[in-house]
């Protein structure tokens, strides 16, 4: 069996669902409704698509709050919910939907927003492709990774967790296919980087130092 | 590589281009034609002039149309624009007449090429109707719009959405602009062209050439809007700012724009400007050709600071531009120009000339600041505003189109 490693590529677009909210009660609903893909899009799709570098918050939901409705109590409690804890995306939308409700509990009015400045619920569609780039042996990654593209690192170390039964990466799944002592000294090293509060190009760069080291 | 991607590829890097050819592979030898109403002057010519041949160099075999009319359509599709961005206004009937005739015409002349092409993108309200007239097509029919339709005037609205609720999907610079339709909403922000004469790298002689050409001061500090002569960019509200900067520090303005061809109230608005400008001699106002990218691209090298304090915008290009040349933006806060200025990182988004006045007066003062927002904005156009990436998602487009509406398209 061929156990080379298969470098993917993948490219996100946007679209717009046409829900949307004006205050903090429609966003509590509509985030109880939206398809999971809006959910996926608002915590992980800045990575892929057009976004500035040093955000205030890391999510859609936390830098609306903040910018916004101007509930920087809020925009805190949204920001720590790194989406990388949960197991699944339902388990994600339950935590955002507690948030925002026990906020609604502790306020005496449902704040909200101009119209101008209403929450737009996105999705994305992901064109998933084949580099052709094949790699035959972790000791090869490290020079191999430095050459990859952002959206490679998006689907093989954020896009693999949807993919993989167990929410692992695809270095690491691939890993289990090897029996060596060095592997699993990477494993435990790429299981401790933080996948969500930063950016692709400095994940490749810690990607790239893990297995240079 | 081909030569024109080489040069793309020593700004961009690579892998940005080999990722482009990937995506273009199941799109080779598709016919995809574009339609718009004018091949110079304003954002979307200037777009189309670089992503047909690019398209082309990608292997995909692309025609960019144009629909031809006379007077009376170009003052009805300038109504429409008005419209769609929030004026509130009747268009009369035999301009709406002539609008349909003209597009019914122009399906005429240009039936075989779209009857033809695998995927059709029709940019803005003028060719709308073109799909009405083309009943026998095949391929995947998309409309671009380019426009600010957050809050349209619903009558105006209501008459064009009929002509483009048929199509198979629509793409739109924000999601604030896009309104509902039965079909997929792609969100595509526009992008500029760092190879283009406007965006170009010039020879410093150059650049501080334009002081001479135009009687400009070189000593003093030069804040330049560069746009249409149009009431939603407020060039009225720029020489209110620029009045109360000028009572504290000596400053100089430039407001440069052209005409476009399909811009029939240019005139009114200049003459509204030249009026409030009072032949101040610190107020220059340059009426520059269509063709004169150059011009453009030395006097925002040199300005100090780049303003567009836009009302209403669909994307705001020159923000973009500006940004590229390494300048802060002063920006309007709407449309497309809150996704470009990140306030307090890469410019200033304003409400008024007086909020406008005050960032201006803040950068001047604190030049450092001023230098590392401009470093800033530039590193951010590389990254999201370049053409690259905008014909990255018009690829991902016409292959996730290819697999109708699945979240995940494996190739």
């Amino acid at each position: 069996m061929d156990t080379s490693f298969v470098v993917k590529d993948c490219a996100l677009i946007s679209i717009a669902t046409g829900e949307e909210a004006q205050n903090l009660r429609e966003l509590s609903d509509r985030v109880k409704m939206v398809p999971t893909g809006c959910i996926y899009y608002h915590f992980w799709g800045g990575m892929l698509r057009s976004s500035f570098d040093e955000p205030e918050y890391q999510n859609d939901f936390a830098a609306w709050a903040w910018r916004c409705l101007h509930d920087n109590r809020l925009a805190e409690r949204l920001a720590i919910i790194d989406p990388s804890a949960y197991q699944d995306l339902e388990a994600l939308r339950s935590e955002l939907a507690d948030v925002i409700d026990e906020r609604l509990a502790e306020s005496e009015h449902v704040p909200w927003v101009r119209s101008g400045q209403r929450f737009k619920f996105i999705r994305s569609q992901i064109v998933v492709f084949d580099t052709g780039i094949r790699i035959t042996h972790p000791s090869e990654m490290a020079e191999q990774i430095a050459r990859m593209s952002l959206g490679s690192i998006f689907y093989h170390f954020i896009d693999a967790r949807r993919r993989t039964g167990q929410g692992k990466n695809d270095f690491v799944e691939w890993f289990t296919s090897f029996d060596e002592a060095d592997c699993i000294k990477l494993t435990r090293r790429i299981n401790r980087i933080d996948p969500y509060f930063t950016t692709l190009a400095a994940l490749r760069r810690e990607l790239e130092a893990v297995f240079t080291s | 590589m081909s030569n024109l991607l080489e040069r793309y590829a020593k700004i961009v890097g690579d892998i940005v281009i080999d990722h482009l050819r990937q995506l273009a592979r199941p799109l080779q030898g598709m016919k995809v034609v574009h339609v718009n109403s004018t091949r110079e002057g304003g954002g979307v010519a200037e777009i189309l002039s670089w992503l047909v041949p690019l398209k082309q160099e990608l292997g995909l075999d692309v025609k960019w149309e144009l629909i031809i009319g006379e007077q009376g359509f170009y003052q009805c599709t300038k109504q429409f624009h008005n419209g769609l961005q929030g004026k509130p206004l009747v268009i009369p009937q035999e301009l709406l007449v002539t609008y349909e005739r003209t597009n019914a015409e122009n399906a005429d002349r240009m039936r075989r090429t779209l009857k033809e092409a695998d995927f059709v993108f029709i940019h803005d309200p003028q060719p709308a109707p073109l799909m009405h007239f083309c009943p026998d097509r095949k391929g995947k029919w998309v409309w671009r719009c380019h426009i600010d339709l957050s809050r349209p005037y619903r009558t105006v609205w209501k008459y064009l959405r009929k002509f483009v609720v048929g199509y198979d999907a629509s793409i739109w610079s924000l999601a604030d602009f896009a309104q509902p339709m039965p079909h997929p909403l792609y969100l595509i922000a526009p992008s500029i062209d760092p190879l283009s004469p406007k965006n170009i790298e010039l020879p410093t002689t150059e650049v501080n050439g334009v002081f001479a050409r135009y009687g400009l001061n070189p000593d003093l500090p030069l804040i330049l809007q560069v746009s249409r002569f149009d009431h939603f960019k407020d060039p009225l509200g720029v020489i209110e700012a620029y009045r109360l900067i000028k009572a504290f520090t000596p400053v100089q303005l430039v407001l440069a724009g052209g005409g476009a061809a399909d811009d029939p109230e240019g005139d009114q608005v200049l003459h509204e400007v030249r009026m409030a400008a009072k032949n101040d001699p610190d107020i220059h106002i340059l009426l520059l050709p269509s063709d004169a990218h150059r011009e453009i691209n030395a006097l925002q090298r040199a300005a100090t600071v780049c303003v567009q304090k836009s009302i209403r915008e669909g994307f705001g290009l020159t923000v973009t531009e500006a940004m590229w040349k390494g300048k802060p933006v002063i920006g309007g806060d709407t449309g497309g120009i809150r996704l470009q200025v990140v306030n307090h990182h890469t410019g200033f988004l304003v409400n008024t000339p007086e909020g406008a006045a005050l960032r201006i007066r803040y950068l001047l003062k604190n030049r450092q600041i001023l230098e590392n927002m401009g470093r800033k904005a530039r590193e951010y156009v590389l990254t999201n505003f370049l053409v690259t990436r905008h014909l990255r998602e018009y690829l991902i487009l016409m292959v996730a189109m290819m697999h109708e509406s699945a979240d995940r398209i494996e190739m």
